[in-house]
């Protein structure tokens, strides 16, 4: 029988990849370097930024984990995770020289080649978004090759904000402004006390050339979306990550969904217009 | 000997156990209708005289009841809860293995079904049509499904004409029946005292060679045509477009949309039905103790309360939000994904909906602005 489908197509059946790094971010938020156990699978592997690997651990299961590494370094493949549930808690549990298995890498990522030489802003919220993170450590980087970035977070309370010191360290960097803001400060917080939306003005940016990208609760992304074209940025240069549930990665079991489009492989990222018509009613 | 697609045979009733010979003799398994717990399911029959004769089902929203043909047919139901999606996309099957050794390397081995030839007899119009949209779904690149392309190879398809529609059905409206048009090996229309039968794929011709049948008569071509024609005249239920999105997507916060939430029991009946949706959940069936482990997937539905969670929030966590996936999925968002509505007129999940929803009705009502 003649067969379109691969029975070992590697992005359906996952491939054994070894911890080779744990760094231990804060109580919940750990950070691992996988390396495939084919040589020459890890050393074909390539992504793109913003997209995203099926972690798995055998009896568990299975779930997508955005890449934070630099799409330039081949020697191993890094995941920033929050233990939040089954799956997630057990990877947590993972120790240097232990096995998991890795799909991927899947879905379309940020268009990182057009911000070049532009000014970019980072919108996020809540806990602060791994897809973001990527599109920040690797602008600074390269920090010659674009312009102004600003990093926009807000939190409800001060406490919730995690890597405090990386948001300080991130503001040292050349043309580099975070701001961030809480609805309720804390002792010693460095930032602005009130709404996020209240900092929108103060963005250094060309608004007609700049872009942004943006990951959050997507009640945060509609505001944010609105503010930046109020001040002048065209809606094409709006990217947003978004996230849903997801079993297969390959479109397959429609969990995903998000009108027409499957996240899993039309996204996660997609740029504003695609989404905004139906992202404002909830239940989508 | 080969003979032209499209070629006109005409296999008497008497003859019938020919065809399911023919197709045993090729090494196929025969499933055919069959009748449990008071509904049509296909099973496997051994011979033609197992083909349950006389048998018609009156469906209406919420109700299915088995009743006499007065003509005795054999083929005078129109389609039954199971449409052939079964056969193809499997409720639950194992995609892969992996087994971890005693230094903890993981070892991770597809798991290909293994179905036997089978041949589906019977299969409605509606069906094929939802065959077609499940082949777009899972045959897509680039990702096609291996799963579901074995067992999809592994069928061979003898298609019926719908000569007695239920009152639930709207393929005509939907333009995916009564009469078989393409997706088949082979296609009947049941006349009086046989069938004229036609191949629509190599394999089919060979089986009508291999029967050697007599020509169908131009009276009985016309008669089957006829037939069909009829059969689509009786449908009383009907979409008013075949692209409704319109209607849908401008009118996401509907009243009607709060109005079938009270009604619905969000229990995914229509999902299980429907020979189209595609919707599953993957799992893990954890180590034996050996050392081994499977991964599962299994049919899914929105209408589950886990279907759109993620961590700390579930996407849609009402029955409004459930139904207006489901209905806009079907009828609206299919045709951005597969360039055509995911309804195919079966009618299933209006009778098999324990509340009797109907969504030709909910369409009528989101058609009037609130
Ligand atoms: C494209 C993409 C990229 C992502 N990138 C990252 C990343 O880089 N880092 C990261 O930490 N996370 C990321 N996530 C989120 C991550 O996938 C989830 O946190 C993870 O799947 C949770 O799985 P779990 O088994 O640990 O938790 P679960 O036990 O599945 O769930 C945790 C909580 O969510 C709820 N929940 C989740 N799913 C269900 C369900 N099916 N049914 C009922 N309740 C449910 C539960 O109530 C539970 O309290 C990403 C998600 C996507 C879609
Ligand atoms: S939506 Fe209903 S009528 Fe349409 S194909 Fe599915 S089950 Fe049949
Ligand atoms: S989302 Fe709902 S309507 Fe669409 S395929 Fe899945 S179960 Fe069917
Ligand atoms: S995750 Fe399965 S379809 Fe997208």
């Amino acid at each position: 029988m003649t067969m379109v489908a691969n029975l070992s197509d590697k992005m359906l059946v996952p491939q054994p990849a070894v911890v080779v790094g744990r760094t231990q971010e804060s109580p919940s938020i750990f950070t691992l370097k996988l390396r495939l156990e084919d040589g020459a699978a890890q050393a074909a592997f390539r992504h793109s930024l913003g997209q995203f690997n099926m972690l798995y651990l055998p009896g568990v299961g299975e779930v997508p984990i955005s890449i934070m590494s630099d799409p330039e370094d081949q020697q191993a493949i890094g995941h920033t995770i929050r233990a939040v549930g089954r799956v997630t808690n057990r990877l947590a549990e993972l120790q240097i020289g232990d096995r998991i298995g890795l799909r991927g890498p899947f879905g379309r990522g940020w268009p990182i080649e057009n911000m070049k030489g532009r000014d970019v802003v980072v919108i996020t919220g809540g806990l602060g978004c791994a897809p973001v993170v990527a599109v920040i450590h690797y602008i600074l980087r390269r920090r010659a090759d674009y312009g102004h970035l600003t990093i926009i977070q807000g939190v409800k309370k001060a406490e919730d904000l995690i890597w405090r010191d990386q948001y300080a360290q991130w503001n040292t960097h050349p043309d580099t402004h975070v701001m961030v803001a809480a609805d309720e400060g804390g002792p010693l917080w460095p930032w602005h006390i009130g709404r996020v939306t209240d900092l929108f003005g103060r963005i250094p940016m060309q608004p007609d050339k700049a872009m942004a990208v943006m990951c959050g609760p997507e009640g945060m992304m509609v505001v944010s979306a609105k503010m930046l074209a109020e001040h002048g940025m065209p809606e094409e240069n709006m990217f947003l990550s978004m996230e849903r549930n997801m079993h297969c990665a390959v479109g397959h079991c429609g969990h995903c969904q998000f009108g027409g489009a499957f996240v899993c492989k039309d996204g996660p990222v997609f740029s504003w217009p695609q989404v905004k018509g139906l992202i404002a009613h909830r239940g989508f | 000997m080969n003979l032209p697609l499209g070629t006109l045979r005409f296999l008497g009733f008497h003859k019938l156990h020919e065809l399911f010979g023919e197709l045993q003799f090729r090494g196929y398994r025969c499933m055919g209708p069959a009748i449990e717990y008071d509904a049509i399911v296909f099973r496997e029959l051994a011979s033609a005289k197992e083909l349950p004769r006389g048998v018609q089902a009156e469906q209406s929203p919420g109700q299915f009841r088995l009743t006499r043909d007065p003509r005795n047919r054999y083929f005078a139901w129109a389609n039954g809860p199971q449409a052939i999606k079964p056969f193809a996309f499997a409720p639950r099957e194992s995609l892969w293995q992996v087994q971890r050794d005693q230094e903890g390397a993981l070892k991770f081995e597809p798991l290909a079904p293994q179905p036997a030839k089978t041949a589906i007899i019977g299969v409605r119009a509606c069906d094929l049509a939802g065959l077609a949209l499940q082949d777009a779904h899972f045959l897509k690149p680039p990702y096609p499904d291996p799963n579901y392309e074995i067992r999809r190879k592994s069928l061979f398809l003898v298609a019926v004409q719908c000569a007695e529609p239920a009152a639930t059905c709207f393929c005509a409206s939907t333009g995916d029946g009564p009469t078989p048009q393409s997706g088949f090996d082979l296609t009947l229309a049941e006349m009086e005292n046989g069938f004229v039968i036609s191949a629509g794929s190599e394999a089919g011709t060979e089986v009508l060679a291999a029967l050697k049948l007599e020509e169908a008569t131009p009276k009985q071509v016309q008669e089957a045509k006829e037939q069909g024609e009829a059969a689509a005249q009786k449908q009383s239920r009907s979409l008013p477009g075949r692209d409704l999105r319109p209607v849908l997507m401008n009118n996401l916060e509907h009243a009607r949309w709060d109005n079938v939430a009270a009604r619905c029991l969000s229990c995914g009946n229509c999902t299980a039905v429907c020979p189209t949706c595609f919707c599953h959940a993957e799992m893990d069936e954890p180590s034996t103790g050996t050392g081994e482990s499977l991964h599962v997937r299994q049919w899914d539905s929105c209408f589950n309360e886990g279907h759109a969670c993620i961590h700390g929030h579930n996407v849609r966590p009402d029955t409004r939000t459930r139904y207006r996936q489901w209905l806009t999925h079907k009828l609206a968002s299919w045709h951005d994904q597969y360039g055509r509505s995911g309804c195919v007129g079966c009618g299933r999940c209006i009778t098999w909906c324990p509340a009797g929803i109907d969504l030709t009705e909910e369409i009528a009502a989101l058609g009037v602005n609130a």
